[in-house]
């Protein structure tokens, strides 16, 4: 039966509430990356992706590939999960890329019901579905191994200002505030609705629940505020990023770096 | 049962997971990816790309920040805060659409309003960080892409056309909740189309030693088409719907919200007073309505299907034309013009035979149906709300 609006975006609201959990569950725990300096982290996996969006070979993107997967499973991202959504990416990236198989032009090797694959589309097929892969993995591997503290904190050290940081400190920590206060006006809703309503009126219902939490996170903006005054706020900005680097964090840059400059070096040739 | 289902709206490649129940399982699972629309996952553009979109959105972050710097002490920074986390949440909305299917909007429109441009820059920027950091929603290399294409060309263009529309209309005004409405609509075109264009060119300019395009696959023709039939309707339809839905229940809950981006709003009681040149400028157009009859021949591109079969007509349209013209009546010119006989054909009632006469009371008789329909709108406008 198909579900209604309500019902998928309660589920919408969970799913964000349930990865965030995840995530917080499992950078706590003791993987491989979870004690590694947040900055090295975080200067690492953008390398590695950057590196794998520069590649123009297909070997090099499916050995990095490997090696993530390897990464991501020494941080005790569970292995189901982790074949899940890399089933789920490939499933839906390869949907978005099959068509190029037909329509990009270049060597015939092939022909399905009367189209000609090509050459150059089956590996641009490929070079979209692996970078995807890839650096998706890496995303993955970045929030499942730092608590969202102090990722948000590492911001600092690729120059993002201090009153941006506070910003994005301040929407992470209220956006579970507001996933929550969604998800109990629409479930208030739902165990008082009977029966279908009409399509103007699920139009209204949905507009005005998000009205409603417009108007709430005013007034709590207006809330925060008043705190942030009576604390003694005066308009400067401390954040915790008291890092220091340990030698395995050194270490673990300098693997880092060595991967990241090695993935360069053989992709750009 | 997990059932996955491709988003149809873009060619972003992320996409909705439907479950047929919430999950209840006890352990969390470390999986969220939603469409977001036009949210660009790592992959689909160049590194160059992607550094240009980086640079090509730091000047209005810079304006962002300076701005957000100038208000450290005011309530703007827990404004803009609450903003990004409430745009954050609205984008996970369904929002039911006519024909009965649901939609997924930005609130890019509705940040634009409350909080103004840079703001809506700022929240609309932060929340795709946060989308792209810990969400896995958009990739992290395209961020620059994304904040250009979503939080910088949505939110300008959704600002633009909000106070072009509303102008000094009162707060309570419905104009208010069209222009809302068409704001977001066209905010988030415009960025459909930006995005587009970044993924159009990417074949283009990159490819390897075979041909094979290095990055998103579609040429310009395709990839255009392909984003903006898409936003055209659903995305376009549910940002529209959930800008102005927002904005007329403002309306009627919290006025408040709507005082910053409507500094110059009229009072209701003088809404008279704001239609006033207006209607001044329908008088004076209705005046020089006679004007028309001074302009010889057809204006350029207004032939008709009778026109390229008359050989005076013909000659005529060759001369403002460079001399290009059909060797004959064009066929798709012929069967569309047969559709459909408008009953003032050529500005003249065919009782009258005095073609000026005729002219004139056409115009008119248009000037009064426009008039009469929008009076007959306001009407009903006015029962449904005091009822």
């Amino acid at each position: 039966m198909r579900r209604s609006f309500i019902e998928r975006t309660l589920a919408a609201l969970l799913r964000a509430m349930e990865h965030a959990a995840a995530s917080e569950r499992l950078s706590g725990g003791r993987g491989f990356l979870q004690s590694v300096d947040p900055r090295v982290k975080l200067l690492g996996c953008i390398s590695l992706i950057v590196a794998a969006a520069v590649s123009r070979r297909l070997t090099l993107l499916g050995v990095l590939f490997v090696a993530v997967a390897v990464v991501a499973l020494a941080t005790r991202i569970p292995a189901a999960q982790l074949l899940r959504a890399w089933a789920i990416l490939f499933a839906f990236t390869a949907a978005i890329a099959l068509p190029a198989l037909f329509t990009t032009p270049g060597d015939a090797i092939g022909s399905v019901a009367g189209l000609t694959i090509t050459l150059q589309g089956m590996r641009s097929a490929a070079f979209l579905v692996s970078r995807v892969e890839t650096s998706a993995t890496l995303g993955l591997i970045l929030v499942a191994s730092t608590p969202w503290s102090r990722l948000i904190a590492a911001l600092r050290s690729l120059h993002v200002p201090a009153a941006v940081v506070l910003i994005i400190s301040m929407t992470y920590r209220y956006i579970f505030l507001l996933l929550r206060t969604a998800e109990e006006m629409f479930t208030a809703r739902r165990s008082r609705s009977v029966g279908a309503l009409r399509p103007a009126e699920r139009r209204r219902m949905a507009t005005s629940t998000a009205g409603v939490l417009l108007g709430k996170s005013m007034t709590l903006a207006d809330g925060v505020y008043d705190a942030m005054r009576s604390r003694g706020f005066r308009g400067e900005v401390y954040l915790l990023d008291d890092f220091r680097m340990r030698s395995r964090d050194w270490g673990a840059a300098a693997v880092f770096a060595a991967a990241a400059a090695l993935a360069f070096w053989r992709g750009l040739r | 049962m997990s059932v996955p289902s491709l988003c149809s709206l873009c060619l972003c490649g992320e996409f909705n997971e439907n479950t047929s129940a919430p999950n209840t399982s006890p352990r969390p699972r470390l999986m969220y990816l939603t469409c977001h629309h036009m949210h660009i996952p790592d992959g689909y553009l160049s590194p160059s790309t992607c550094a240009s979109l980086y640079a090509a959105a730091m000047p209005f972050w810079a304006m962002a920040l300076r701005r957000l710097k100038r208000n450290l002490m005011s309530r703007f920074v827990p404004m803009v805060a609450l903003v990004a986390a409430f745009s954050f949440v609205v984008m996970m909305f369904n929002l039911p659409l006519p024909g009965g299917t649901t939609g997924h909007a930005t609130g890019v429109a509705i940040a634009a309003i409350v909080v103004g441009p840079w703001g809506a820059v700022a929240a609309i920027s932060v929340a795709l960080l946060i989308q792209a950091l810990f969400f896995g929603d958009g990739g992290i290399t395209a961020f620059g892409a994304n904040s250009f294409n979503i939080a910088v060309v949505g939110a300008l263009v959704a600002w633009v056309a909000y106070r072009l529309i509303a102008g000094n209309a009162p707060l309570t005004s419905r104009l208010r909740v069209v222009a809302a409405a068409v704001a977001g609509y066209l905010a988030i075109n415009a960025s459909a189309l930006v995005a587009a264009i970044e993924f159009g060119i990417q074949p283009m300019l990159f490819h390897d030693a075979t041909g094979a395009p290095l990055y998103a696959p579609y040429p310009l023709h395709i990839a255009v088409p392909a984003m903006m039939i898409g936003h055209l309707t659903f995305a376009g339809l549910a940002e529209a719907i959930l800008s102005g839905g927002v904005v007329a229940y403002l309306q009627r809950a919290d006025l408040r919200l709507l005082c910053g981006s409507a500094p110059d709003a009229a009072d209701e009681t003088a809404s008279a007073a704001v239609m006033r040149p207006l209607w001044i400028g329908v008088a004076a157009l209705m005046v020089l309505t006679p004007l028309g009859l001074l302009a010889a021949g057809r204006a350029w591109g207004e032939w008709s299907a009778a026109d390229f079969a008359d050989p005076a007509a013909r000659a005529q349209i060759a001369a403002v034309s460079n001399n290009v013209l059909p060797g004959n009546v064009p066929a798709g010119l012929a069967h569309l013009s047969s559709i459909w006989t408008a009953p003032l054909r050529g500005y003249a009632p065919p009782l009258l035979q005095h073609a000026a006469i005729g002219y004139l009371l056409s115009a008119m008789f248009g000037v009064g149906v426009v008039v009469l329909a929008t009076f007959a709108l306001r009407l009903l406008a006015t029962r449904e709300r005091s009822q």
